[in-house]
């Protein structure tokens, strides 16, 4: 499979969290893919758009969808950003002139584990990642993408890798964008939650396909100092077999 | 602009967030009621295609209010009931305030219904010098402690027995210990003596039956059918959009309603009324009066973007999926209506500038529309709420000017890039300084409630160049 991948790296995977960038471009080349950068990208919106900041979320969905014009097929370690241009740019760019664009633009974007499975047809990336591993649900890619065995096909597969389900995985982790900082309080009772449900795994790492919900539970997991760690799952599926 | 609202509940939040009782409380009930809704769902040879068909019927009442609610009118008034069309609280507020003062009564028993919490019935009758009981014993257990409802189905959600227990001691008579049986007993003795004495009896309608003329009453304590059999006068407030089209339509919304309220088949009393006592018949009312309460529905109903909103069937289940609602709980919303659907419909009722906040009080996580028993598209509506706040109403002038700069900044790679340098640098150099989580520390909306990540020197964009050139 030659299939040629624009990677759309997340603002915050970009600046905060460049390894995720990385281990994506890692395991795509590694089950066969070539993939570049468009290097004119910057963000897709969400920030402007969830917060009702539509006017300058506009200007950027367009531009997204100029700078993605070319590509084939676009992959990307975010669920949410995913979400994003699939599902919320038609009603964003509902009187532009790139609408029909955006929309086509759509069908070509994926999230990295539901391309993995879906369209390339690969759940074993051959991964190796000895440890005790819990998987966080986050919300864009569960409900609005309905991405909820892919990560779990391909984590079953890593090698040494045991995936013990959490309760309520699929709970919220109350990171919410905005959310986390107009609503500090209720933002970190909910990660509170979460990391209660991963310590009852006994779980070493809590994995995820949003790197957002990762930031907010690693946050919260070293506020109270527990021993759980957070990892994209692009950083487990890259761990080559030695 | 923050609102007094948007202070009160940010307050409230906080403290409600950091109540470890509360949240086991809340925790246990909702973690019961999941169980059953789950077993409940099982009973549907297909809970997703029911969804879809109650959606359908709700939209097509809603696409055609004004042919089934005159149907229903007629149908009741043919049967001699009163049809009263009421625009606004006050109006239907008006009406019955007049019915009872005209026919002196001194009691009123009350069936639960929000759209009377909505109207604010009961403060009104009381400043008439009229007596008003809840009879549902959830109602009736908050009523005592002088509380709004907690939750739209389970207003006393928030209360253990043993608070209920220790209310009960201090308010009733015969109550010695916690046994459930007894408490109920206590309860069951003050509510029988109003039953026979009430004049008025008051209840909501969880459907209007336009083809049958009828109003469909779900209860499980049967407090409704006394509230509606015994006393000489019975008054129903129903919010337009609870119109349905058919008698038939019935046989899949009330199991629906059962199953997302309580995880039960059917709810355990149903009763369909569709006017006073006629010649011949040995009980019901001797007049029956239905009010219709629009109060700001229409301007819903012309909104084409959320007019699913008027779909709602009351059940509660998008309050128990909603981890904010489970974390601040139903009081701190300060709404008739909390929870998702409370978010989305507030603004409607009471203005989008002073309740804009609620639609901001959501990780907009979803779980609210995937239970929503008539497909409401609740967590996107709460986006158009915030669009509609920043493009109708005065909303922070700070958070406006730094959208702008925001977007600005990201409509070129390279300001992107270097804002992303200053501010990993900014980011490093105050925890090198050993101010992060401090007071003074300019993230602190951030480390106030949880560690910064670790920054890297180098962002994706850096680095990839580094390896591959240009592309």
């Amino acid at each position: 499979m030659a299939t040629r991948i624009a990677l759309f790296i997340p603002c915050f995977v970009d600046q905060i969290t460049p390894q995720v960038g990385l281990d994506t471009a890692r395991v795509l080349e590694r089950v066969g893919c070539s993939v570049y950068f468009p290097s004119e990208q910057t963000c897709c919106g969400q920030p402007a758009f969830n917060t009702g900041h539509w006017d300058d979320a506009r200007p950027l969905a367009e531009r997204f969808v100029r700078v993605f014009a070319d590509a084939e097929t676009v992959v990307c370690p975010s669920g949410s950003c995913t979400a994003m241009v699939r599902n919320f740019y038609p009603e964003l760019l509902a009187s532009s002139p790139l609408r029909q664009d955006a929309i086509e633009l759509g069908r070509r974007v994926f999230e990295l584990s539901e391309f993995l499975v879906k369209v390339a047809n690969v759940t074993d990336v051959e991964a190796s990642f000895p440890h005790r591993v819990t998987f966080h649900d986050s919300c864009h890619a569960l409900r609005e993408l309905g991405i909820r065995n892919e990560p779990r096909e391909l984590l079953k597969n890593v090698r040494g890798l045991e995936l013990v389900e959490m309760p309520a995985s699929e709970e919220c982790c109350g990171f919410g964008g905005m959310f986390a900082v107009k609503f500090g309080a209720i933002s970190a009772s909910m990660g509170d939650s979460k990391a209660e449900n991963v310590a009852a795994t006994g779980a070493e790492y809590v994995a995820s396909i949003d790197g957002s919900c990762l930031m907010h539970i690693e946050g919260v997991l070293r506020r109270r100092k527990d021993a759980a760690r957070t990892i994209h799952l692009a950083s487990v599926l890259a761990q080559e077999i030695q | 602009m923050r609102s007094s609202a948007a202070a009160e509940f940010l307050r409230k939040a906080a403290e409600k967030a950091a109540d470890v009782a509360h949240r086991q409380t809340i925790r246990r009930n909702i973690s019961s009621y999941d169980l059953s809704v789950g077993r409940g769902k099982l009973r549907f040879s297909d809970w997703e295609e029911a969804r879809r068909r109650c959606a359908e019927i709700k939209w097509e009442a809603i696409n055609h209010l004004d042919k089934y609610l005159l149907e229903f009118e007629q149908k009741v008034q043919a049967r001699g009931g009163h049809v009263f069309w009421a625009s606004n609280a006050e109006e239907a507020r008006q009406y019955i305030e007049d019915l009872v003062t005209s026919r002196g009564v001194k009691l009123v028993v009350k069936a639960k219904s929000m759209v009377t919490e909505e109207i604010h019935l009961a403060s009104a009758l009381e400043r008439r010098g009229v007596e008003v009981l809840e009879t549902d014993l959830g109602e009736f257990i908050v009523q005592l402690r002088k509380e709004p409802p907690y939750h739209i189905v389970t207003p006393a959600m928030h209360l253990s027995r043993a608070d209920i227990s220790r209310l009960f001691r201090e308010k009733l008579e015969g109550v010695t210990s916690d046994e459930p049986e007894e408490l109920v007993a206590a309860a069951r003795r003050a509510l029988r003596k109003a039953f026979f004495a009430a004049d008025v009896g008051i209840t909501g309608a969880n459907f209007l039956v336009a083809d049958a003329g009828m109003i469909a009453l779900t209860t499980n304590e049967g407090n409704a059918r006394l509230c509606t059999a015994l006393p000489r006068i019975h008054v129903a407030v129903a919010g337009i959009e609870k119109v349905i089209p058919r008698l038939a339509d019935l046989a899949l919304l009330w199991p629906t309603l059962a199953t997302a309220g309580t995880g039960q088949h059917l709810t355990t009393y149903n009763t369909l009324i569709g006017g006073p006592r006629q010649p011949g018949e040995q009980d019901g009312p001797e007049e029956f009066h239905v009010i219709l309460l629009d109060n700001g529905r229409t301007e819903l109903l012309a909104d084409p973007e959320q007019r699913d909103v008027l779909h709602c069937i009351r059940c509660g289940a998008c309050l128990n999926a909603c981890p904010v609602y489970r974390t601040v709980g139903g009081h701190t919303y300060a709404t008739t209506y909390p929870g998702p659907i409370g978010s989305v419909l507030t603004p409607h009722l009471r203005g989008l500038e002073g309740w804009q906040h609620l639609s901001y009080a959501s990780s907009l996580c979803g779980n609210c529309t995937s239970v929503c028993p008539v497909r409401i598209d609740l967590h996107h509506h709460l986006l158009h709420n915030r669009r509609n706040a920043v493009e109708k109403t005065r909303h922070g002038w700070l958070e406006n000017v730094s959208f702008r700069a925001w977007r600005w900044t990201m409509m070129s790679s390279a300001r992107f890039g270097f804002a992303g340098r200053v501010g990993r640098f900014a980011v490093r150099f105050v925890n090198k300084l050993g101010l992060s989580g401090t007071i003074i520390d300019p993230m602190r909306t951030w480390t106030r409630h949880r560690s910064l990540p670790e920054v890297p020197r180098e962002s994706f964009r850096q680095l990839w160049r580094k390896r591959h050139g240009q592309r």
